[in-house]
């Protein structure tokens, strides 16, 4: 496991997602209320990428008729046939326990904490400040 | 009888009613007069036309160019010849094409009663469908409830096409009924011709109707599937009588691809439709649709991936095959015993009462 740094804190804001790729490895990493999740980018289905797809809540129920919200943004849909993925597991809805997609921690971590001399590796170059957060995935 | 010694339950047979006149005994005065004073003779439908070739096999007709009049006539076919121990009686008489709903009723109660004095009585080896008038659904389930005290009645029994898909609520009261009573849902091929037989429109010929049926089996088995109907009633049955088989894996393999996309418009189906079809539906195996090579008819039934789906019928009187073997050809004989009896058996509950 290695950390790379996919970007400053502040420039990765709420509500937001960036396509980073680390060891030729496309992930999606989507910050959801202030929470990162980074999931692989290609649906297991047919290769769609995730990062173009709609986050939405995930609906259960018990019962027709009644229809159970929750976790608003934690499902990411692919764009190209639709099949959800929990953004905490990489598990798909319509099949949890067969299908999933991989699913990568993330950490924020402050510059400072940041050892200079053997630092995370950045998707892309920029200067690592001390006074800064950075969003870290660890791959 | 005991479930060791049976050697086949026929699931699909039909009694034919002689005519309207044969009713009026089971009717009230008032629509005993009806039926008189309006000269309703018949409620044939063209489901299936007096001459159709399907609608009786030629070397099965008696009387007036028509088979399966009376007990002994079917008896000796089902069980003389064919050797089942017991039959399930599916009357198709146009009770369902009616749009007063009150005679709907009447007409239902008559050919219930009719099936149970005529035909029950006179061969304890025979079982019947409850026809059930879904023009109104409190009736539906008042004779439900009135011939389920009858043990001999071992199913409830609606036509393919009807008015409204089969899986919308407001049928659910009948499904409780059936469930309560352990009477599956039987479906079988036939409209109440309140729509046209396709949704394209109205077909030209009689071969489009009733090919079209397996059609209409496609989009009923749908909807109850995704109206959660067997969410509500996980102890309901569905068996669908004469609606072709080999279709159905394509179909469901489409309905399971596609709910994986879009599952979250019915929450409430939290597993592939492919699965609640294996626990839920069961088919009769006339007819097949198939070739008669047994390699070809082995690879179709792998698809089914479930040894339970199947039940032996024969149809009768309907021409669904030729010779003396209502079993079709290229059936795993492996899967002879399952088809004949312990499917059935399984699926109808009140054939052990």
């Amino acid at each position: 496991m290695a950390k790379h740094i996919v970007a400053p804190l502040k420039d990765f804001p709420p509500d937001t997602r960036k396509l980073v790729e680390i060891n030729g490895r496309q992930i999606a990493v989507f910050n959801v209320k202030g929470e990162f999740h980074a999931l692989g980018n290609k649906c297991p289905h047919e290769s769609g990428l995730l990062i173009h797809g709609q986050l939405v809540g995930l609906v259960e129920s018990k019962m027709p008729g009644e229809y159970k919200y929750s976790r608003k943004g934690e499902m990411i849909k692919c764009p190209w046939h639709g099949w959800e993925f929990d953004l905490r597991t990489g598990r798909a809805q319509c099949d949890p326990a067969r299908i999933r997609v991989r699913r990568y921690e993330t950490t924020v971590v402050q510059g400072g904490d940041i050892d200079p001399d053997n630092p995370p590796k950045a998707a892309e170059v920029f200067a690592v400040r001390v006074e800064d957060d950075y969003v870290v995935v660890e791959v | 009888m005991t479930t060791s010694t049976i050697q086949a339950v026929d699931c699909d047979v039909h009694p034919t009613v002689p005519s309207m006149h044969t009713l009026l005994p089971y009717l009230d005065e008032f629509w005993r007069e009806t039926v008189i004073e309006r000269d309703i003779l018949s409620l044939e439908s063209i489901s299936y036309p007096p001459n159709a070739p399907v609608t009786a096999r030629p070397d099965f007709k008696t009387k007036g160019g028509r088979a399966g009049l009376d007990a002994p006539e079917v008896g000796s076919h089902v069980f003389d010849k064919w050797q089942s121990s017991i039959a399930i009686l599916n009357c198709l008489y146009g009770i369902q094409l009616v749009f007063n709903e009150d005679m709907a009723l009447a007409f239902a109660r008559a050919l219930n009663d009719w099936v149970a004095k005529e035909w029950l009585d006179r061969d304890p080896r025979l079982r019947a469908s409850i026809v059930v008038p879904l023009q109104n659904v409190e009736h539906a389930v008042d004779e439900i409830e009135r011939c389920a005290k009858d043990k001999r009645f071992v199913q409830i029994l609606v036509l393919c096409m009807g008015e409204t898909p089969l899986g919308r609520r407001q049928f659910w009261p009948v499904y409780a009924a059936a469930e309560r009573h352990g009477l599956p849902l039987g479906i079988h091929a036939g409209s109440a011709y309140r729509y046209p037989v396709t949704s394209l429109g109205w077909p030209s010929y009689y071969v489009e109707d009733y090919a079209a049926q397996s059609l209409g089996f496609q989009s009923q088995l749908a909807s109850l599937v995704c109206e959660g109907v067997y969410v509500k009633f996980p102890n309901l049955k569905t068996v669908l009588l004469e609606s072709g088989v080999t279709w159905l894996p394509a179909f469901v393999w489409r309905l399971s691809k596609f709910w994986r996309g879009v599952r979250a418009e019915i929450p409430w189906i939290d597993r592939s439709p492919n699965e609640i079809v294996r626990d839920h539906f069961r088919l009769t195996i006339q007819p097949l649709d198939a070739p008669d090579d047994p390699n070809v008819v082995a690879r179709i039934i792998e698809h089914f991936q479930s040894d339970d789906m199947l039940l032996y019928a024969s149809d009768y009187p309907h021409w669904q095959f030729d010779g003396e073997a209502p079993m079709p050809p290229g059936i795993p004989s492996r899967l002879h015993r399952k088809i004949l009896v312990d499917n059935p058996l399984a699926t109808y509950p009140r054939l052990g009462l």
